[in-house]
Formats: C-alpha cells, structure tokens, sequence
C-alpha cells in the first residue's frame, strides 16, 4: 500500500536576513514513529518545527499534512491540521490551574465549562498514566509536571501530531525514562512524534528514524538500529569527531578546598545552600551533579567570595597553611594569594563585559596591577592574542566587542582568562551550556589538562553522561543539601539521579 | 494571505552600521532640522535664509558675539563632562542643576565674607574649592543612599535639585540679602570675579582642561574601567574584585565636585552674584550633550558650541526680524530632537509590509 505521510516537507527554506536558517529541506513523518531531529546549536531544528507549528512562514516550499498541500499561518492553523509543539519554555500562566491553562484560547462556544475540560483532561491523562491534577495551580507544579501540563495542552486540542524541542533537558534521568514511555505508548497509539533534541544517547534509545540537520542543511535520515552515535556525531559536525574523553587517574590527590557546613541565605531569608560540606582535592575534578536551582550557583559564588554565608571553607595551598574563604571579599581572597579561577554559569553577566573586546576582558583579572593610576593594556592585549590563537576563537579581532562573537567562543574567551591566571582552584558552571560538539570537547580536556597540573577543578555540569565520564568524583545536590558524594568510575547514572531527588539520600523532601 | 497578517510597518534591531553610514543618516537628520525650523520661519513669515543667516551671524558674527556664545557653551560643556562618567556607568544623576547650584553657593560664601580676609588669587582658588567640594558632597548623599540601600538615584538626584534651590531663594531673601527688601544678593566684589582671558572668563580654559582629563580618566585610567566594567555589569564588577558602592561614591563626588566647580564660574564669572537661576536648566540640557557626544569629551565640546550658537543666534533674531523669544527654543527643540531621533534609525530599520525580510530572532 502506497502509504501517505503523515506531515511530508518538500524544499522549506527560510532566511532571516542574510542568515539562511533553513536551505531547502525534504523532511517525511509517518504515524506510528518517533523522528529524532538531531544538530548542533544553530542548525536550524527549531526554526524547521516553528514552522510546522505556526510561528515563522517559509520563504520557499511546500508542507503536506496527510498528504495535502496546507497553508499554516499561526499556531490555530496548526492544531486544525492536528499538529502540535511544546517548547522548550512553557507557556503557561502560574497563578492559573492545570485546566485553566489547557482551556485558554480555545474558543469554544457557549459558556466556559471548566469542569468538561477538567474531565476531558482526565481522560487524556488516563488513557498515557500522566497523573495530572487538573485543579493542582501551575506554581506548586515540579517541571516535570509542567511539561506534562504543556504535553496534555496539545493532546487536548485534538493533536496527533507532535513535536517536542529538547523536551528532557530539565529532568532527571528517572523523569526522562517516564516522559520516554509515554512518548512510546503515544506512538504506538499511531501518533507522529518529532523530538529536537542534541543528546545521542536519547536519539539511540527512543527514535525510530533519525534525521540530521547541520547548518541549516538537510544532511540524511538513518533507521535508528541502523546507525551509531559515532555516525551521527560525524554527519552532524561533518566530520570525524573523537568523542571520549581522557580520565587519567589524579596524581597525588591533597585536600585544597575543606568545606564545612556551607550555607547560603537568599534575600527572601530562603536557605539556597544548606549545611554543604565536602572536600576538593588538588588534582582531580569534582563533578556537581543536580536538577537546575538545587543550590549549584550558590555552592560556586560562596567559595567565590561573591555572595554572603556563613560556614567555613578553608584553601589549603601546596604546602602552606589554610587560609579561611569565608568573609572574605573576592579581591581579599586574592589578596591572600588564593588562585581561585571561576567560570560562572551567566558568562556575559558574570565572568566578562559583553561591550568590551577581548583585552579589556582579560584585565577583568589583572586590572589592579602595577602602582600608579593608569591601567596596563599591553599585558591584558598580549594574553588576548594568545587565547585567541591557542583556543582558535574565532573574532575579527582583540577589540571586538565579546557580547556578539558566538556563544562557542564567548565561552573560549572566559575559560582561557581563567586557566591563564594559573589557578590552583578552578570553578566552572556549566561549562558547555550552548556550545557544539567540538567546543565541548575541547573544553573537556582544558579541564582535564589542569586537573594534570595539580589543580582542583569543581564542573557543575547537566549532563549525567558527561559527568560520569568526565569527573573523579561526582558530588550531588538536592534542594540546597549535598545528598551524596559518589565515585564516578563506578557510579551509574540511575545512581545519580536518585540522589538528584533526593530518594537516596536523607528523609526531608527538598526546599520549596 | 501571510502578507495581511504581518503590520504595516515592523521594528528590527539592526546589526552595526558601518561608520560612514552612520555618520551619513546624523548629517540627513541636520539637514532634515535645517527643513523644519525652515517651515516654522515660514509660517512666521519670514524668510527662513535670511533667519539662519541671522542665528549664524548673531551666534559669530562679531567678536562681542563670539565671546558671549563662548560664554553659553562653557557650563553646558563642563556639565556634560561631569555627568559623563556617571551615564558611563548608568549611574543616571540628573541632579547636576543641584550640584551647580550648590557649587555657586559655597563659592558665594567665600566671595561675599571672606573678600577682605584674602589676597586676591588666593580668594578664587578657595572659592574654586569650596564649589568642588559643596557640588561633590550634594552629589554625595544620593551615591551614599545608593550605595548602601539601593535607592533609586533618579529621583533622589532630582530632588536634591529642589532642596538646594530653595536654599539660595531663601539666602537671597534672608541672610544674604544685600539692600534690604531688594531680594537679592549683592554683587561680588572685583576680586572675587574670575579674570578674563581673551574677553571672556577664563572658565573656558578650565573646561578645556577638564576636557583632556575627562578622555584620559575614563579611558586610560583604573577608575575609568571601573566605572565601564559597573556599568555593563555589576555582577563582572564585583566578579573581578571591584567595590562597587565605593566607586559609585568616589564617581559621584567627582562628577559633582565638576558641577560644582562650573557653578563657581557661573557664579564668579558671569552673573558676579549668586541667584536661584545660577544653573538655568544647564543640568539638563548638559544631558542631551552628553547623550549626543556618545560620552565621549572631545564631541560634547562640538555639541555643547552647537547648542550655544543656536541659543545666543535665535537670541539675536528674536531682537533683529523680532520673532518671538520662544523661537530660541522651538529651533533647539527641533535639533535635538532630529540629533536624538537619528539614533534610532542607527540602531532599528523599519520594515514595511510585503516585504519577504524576516527579523532575526537574536
């Protein structure tokens, strides 16, 4: 039988500007699959599904749904043609309830009947196992409970088609596998799937056919038994990519950073960080581990001297004595001669000066120096050039404003100004948020690189895999508390996620 | 079709123009000021060549009128350079009418009671330092507020403005009254006027001076990247070691330690007595300057002259063609607002419907 796709693409282009984010792409979707859309940042995988989904108009080509030529203008044409996206931000109202939410714009006839929607919801969440409230207030909602929310939204409107843009990159393991099921349970009730997503590990175990983007270009579909991480790592970076990371073994580990009953107070009076403790060895990494906001920023900006707590952390240097952190302010803590290098999370906000180019960002460090009242320029310039040719950042030049180089290399410019100080402690907060394959690995062996030096390097990381394959030991947090401290050789990934809620861990539940 | 759902007419922020066209649309909107004020001439009846040809002529036809514009463009020029380094560091202190007035004031001080106690140069150097140190204190207090709690400086700078004109309102009808009844203050004694360079107050080589310092100190010194690195960003500020309430202080008493110096010489130089008018909406128009030189000093000093010689020309042509005195005003109203307009068409294009160009989503 001559089967009709369900959603079929036929050479979709669109241009912002001179930037092509989609060059004529074919893209076919059958009922009853699962298509993982796979590429690196800026391929150009959410603007393809925006405009299945109503939000951007190709400039060129032509989409079929079930086998017709269609016309989708906004999100409304979407669902008439049963299709359906939940972005990677919701989009829901907090103060409103489960079923408020689900019955906004719908426009039905007649009165508001909130009790009919609230029943049509619980058939829906029966029918998958969802588990959802329907009365429960978006607010006291966890984000996977949001999503849930967002996926019952679509399904509700009448939905069979249904595209999901990095749906798992705010849950744990343990929601992920649930979310997982589900999806699988809704493909096999003969529903189409899309799934935007750069992890591969995810692509291998839940999709049927991969298709791989890479700079705005369709580049092939795979049959998923068909095909290895290694493979489509290769066609999505466009060539062979080496994708394991070194793990020698820590040479001569000494405690560096002694931290004892860390904790961290917000302006609310909340406890972000509570009673941390843990020890940081020189020559080896410390992986963070935990679901977003579980008290990671705080950890770092405490140690950092950048925010108020009480507690102690000591720095103990090669040989010396230790020095006391707490009190003391960022500059008094390198006054104390404590090379402490810190990648905070928010680069731009945080670790450099979007407007300043590359020299005025590495005298962030070094501005101080020398007596007199001027600034030393030549320095801060001759380090500028040379992480900009050790770290191949990509800028026209060393005056370049950093706030509009890529996100790859904005991360360049902040972790090669940080390794340059010569640190014996060194920070970093999701180190790889945003940046494509090559750039992650690259940075992954800088870390491993000073971990060799003897430094003590912490990696607030997301990604478990990563985590497991990069760190010596991985400790996790859960609701501003350190639920457990585990040997990354051995530990499993499940292991970790259930510290992450903290099921594993101690009885109390996490801070709200 | 997809055409009818789009606006007539979108917003798009642009990527950086390169530098000719920039300054290219900045001479289209003098011009496109030039054809405005044009129309109003013509409405008035008047024959907009002959107007213009009068403000120029009136602004620097003459050396008498050559030197009075100098002497209009001298506050708004160091009032500009005293709130730069505020703005750099989005600090937004429109307090700087305060801070002059309370310059003139303190200078007063010394004019009015200490003229026979000191020598004659010696008389304008401590008056020149009072006015630093009164215009940096009332700068002061709203830094210090900020600082510390996290006031809002806009309004705090505002209303400091407000205290400090009161103040000289109430000396000039009481305690420094000079013929009783009369509401004002006496004139100051020749020794404390400031000396004459070329037939104009030699506040002018003050603000020149401060001019050079100005660059130099926001660009080559630490305090400059300071004042840069807090006013992209706090967080960085205080993620590279830097104190921030402190610098916010230490900029503030700068800035109005300027201020104050230009209400010396207002003060001193031009009226030779003090009034609640010293500043004249100097403070503010000094922000315009500021805006328009994109803080940079040397372009605040071709601004401020701009501003001056449209001021004192459309003085002369309210006297000569006998237009309304309000005209000054209107044809300033107009440059500026073409000047601060232009930049929006710098940084957004417009985009009409029917056009197949999409904005970017960065």
């Amino acid at each position: 039988m001559e089967a009709v796709h369900a959603i079929e693409l036929r050479h979709i282009t669109k241009r912002f500007g001179k930037v092509v984010a989609n060059d004529g792409i074919d893209l076919t979707l059958d009922r009853g699959e699962i298509l993982s859309l796979l590429g690196e940042n800026g391929s150009g995988k959410t603007t393809l599904m925006n405009m299945l989904s109503g939000i951007y108009f190709p400039d060129e080509g032509e989409i079929l749904v079930q086998g017709k030529s269609v016309s989708i203008r906004s999100p409304k044409d979407a669902y008439e043609n049963g299709i359906g996206m939940i972005h990677q931000h919701y989009k829901l109202v907090d103060v409103f309830t489960a079923a408020e939410n689900i019955a906004l714009g719908l426009h039905a006839k007649g009165r508001l009947d909130l009790k009919q929607v609230a029943a049509g919801i619980r058939k829906i969440s029966d029918q998958y196992g969802f588990g959802i409230d329907p009365d429960k207030r978006i607010y006291n909602m966890s984000v996977s409970e949001k999503q849930t929310v967002e996926i019952i939204k679509v399904l509700y409107r009448g939905a069979d088609i249904l595209i999901l843009d990095e749906p798992t990159a705010v849950l744990t393991p343990q929601e992920t596998e649930r979310l997982f099921t589900i999806l699988r349970s809704m493909r096999d009730d003969g529903k189409a799937i899309v799934i935007i997503t750069h992890k591969l590990h995810e692509v291998m175990s839940l999709s049927d056919r991969v298709s791989v983007l890479r700079k705005g270009k369709y580049i092939g579909t795979l049959a998923t038994a068909q095909t290895s991480p290694q493979a489509l790592t290769d066609m999505m970076v466009g060539r062979a990519v080496r994708l394991n990371i070194d793990r020698p073994e820590p040479m001569d580990p000494k405690p560096r950073l002694t931290v004892e009953n860390l904790t961290v107070l917000d302006a609310e009076g909340v406890k972000r960080l509570d009673g941390a403790t843990f020890t940081a060895l020189g020559g080896e990494i410390l992986g963070v581990a935990g679901i977003a906001g579980s008290g990671q920023r705080e950890l770092l900006e405490a140690i950092a001297g950048l925010c108020p707590a009480t507690g102690s952390v000591l720095f103990t240097p090669e040989g010396g004595a230790p020095t006391q952190l707490i009190g003391k302010t960022p500059m008094q803590i390198k006054q104390a001669g404590v090379a402490m290098a810190f990648v905070p999370e928010d680069r731009l906000g945080m670790g450099l000066v979007g407007g300043m180019g590359m020299t005025g960002n590495m005298m962030l460090r070094s501005w101080r120096k020398g007596r007199g009242a001027f600034v030393d320029r030549r320095d801060p310039n001759a380090l500028a050039l040379r992480v900009k040719e050790e770290l191949e950042v990509v800028t026209p030049s060393v005056e370049f404003p950093v706030r509009r180089l890529s996100g790859g290399n904005v991360q360049k410019v902040l972790v090669g100004r940080e390794i340059a100080s010569a640190p014996s402690v060194l920070m970093s907060a999701y180190a790889v948020r945003g940046l494509d394959i090559n750039t992650s690995y690259t940075i992954y062996h800088l870390m491993t690189e000073q971990k060799q030096k003897g430094v003590a390097v912490i990696f607030v990381g997301e990604d478990l895999d990563v985590l497991l394959e990069l760190c010596d030991r991985i400790l996790v947090l859960c609701g501003g508390q350190v639920s457990g401290i585990v040997d990354a050789r051995h530990a499993t990934k499940e292991e970790v996620g259930l510290l992450m809620t903290r099921t594993g861990g101690k009885e109390d539940g996490p801070h709200a | 079709m997809h055409e009818q759902k789009t606006p007539f007419i979108r917003l798009a922020k642009r990527d950086a123009m390169p530098g000719g066209q920039v300054w290219c649309i900045r001479a289209l909107s003098f011009v496109a000021a030039l054809l405005l004020g044009a129309a109003i001439f013509l409405v008035l009846g008047r024959n907009p060549f002959a107007a213009y040809a009068t403000i120029v002529s009136g602004a620097l036809g003459k050396p008498t009128a050559i030197r009075q514009t100098v002497r209009v463009a001298i506050p708004l020029l160091g009032t500009a350079l005293a709130i730069a380094p505020c703005f750099k560091m989005r600090f937004w202190n429109i307090g700087a009418e305060g801070q002059i007035t309370a310059g003139a004031v303190a200078a007063s001080y010394f004019a009015l009671f200490w003229c026979d106690a000191l020598p004659g140069p010696l008389l304008i150097l401590v008056m020149a330092a009072a006015g630093a140190a009164a215009g940096g204190l009332w700068a002061l207090i709203p830094a210090f507020f900020k600082a510390r709690w996290g006031t809002n400086e806009t309004l705090f700078t505002l209303m400091m403005n407000y205290i400090i004109i009161g103040v000289v309102k109430w000396l000039q009808g009481g305690p420094w009254e000079g013929r009783p009844g009369s509401q004002i203050i006496p004139q100051f004694d020749q020794k404390a006027v400031l000396p004459k360079v070329l037939g104009v107050h030699c506040g002018w080589i003050i603000v020149l001076a401060l001019t050079v310092f100005m660059f130099v100190y926001m660009r080559y010194t630490k305090h400059g990247y300071e004042i840069s690195v807090i006013g992209e960003s706090e967080n960085t500020a205080r993620y590279a070691g830097m104190n921030v309430g402190r610098v916010i202080m230490r900029t503030m008493f700068l800035s109005g330690a300027i201020s104050g110096i230009v209400g010396f010489m207002v003060a001193s130089g031009a009226n030779n007595t003090l009034y609640d008018g010293v500043a004249a909406g100097v403070g503010f128009t000094a922000i315009t300057v500021a805006w328009l030189a994109q803080l940079n000093p040397f372009a605040m000093v071709g601004i401020s002259g701009l501003l001056a010689v449209l001021e004192k020309g459309a003085d002369t042509l309210h006297t000569r063609m006998s237009v309304p005195a309000s005209i000054s005003d209107i044809i300033t109203g107009i440059f500026l607002f073409c000047m601060l307009g232009c930049e929006f068409f710098i940084n957004y294009k417009l985009i009409f419907r029917g056009r197949h160009e999409e904005v970017s989503k960065a």
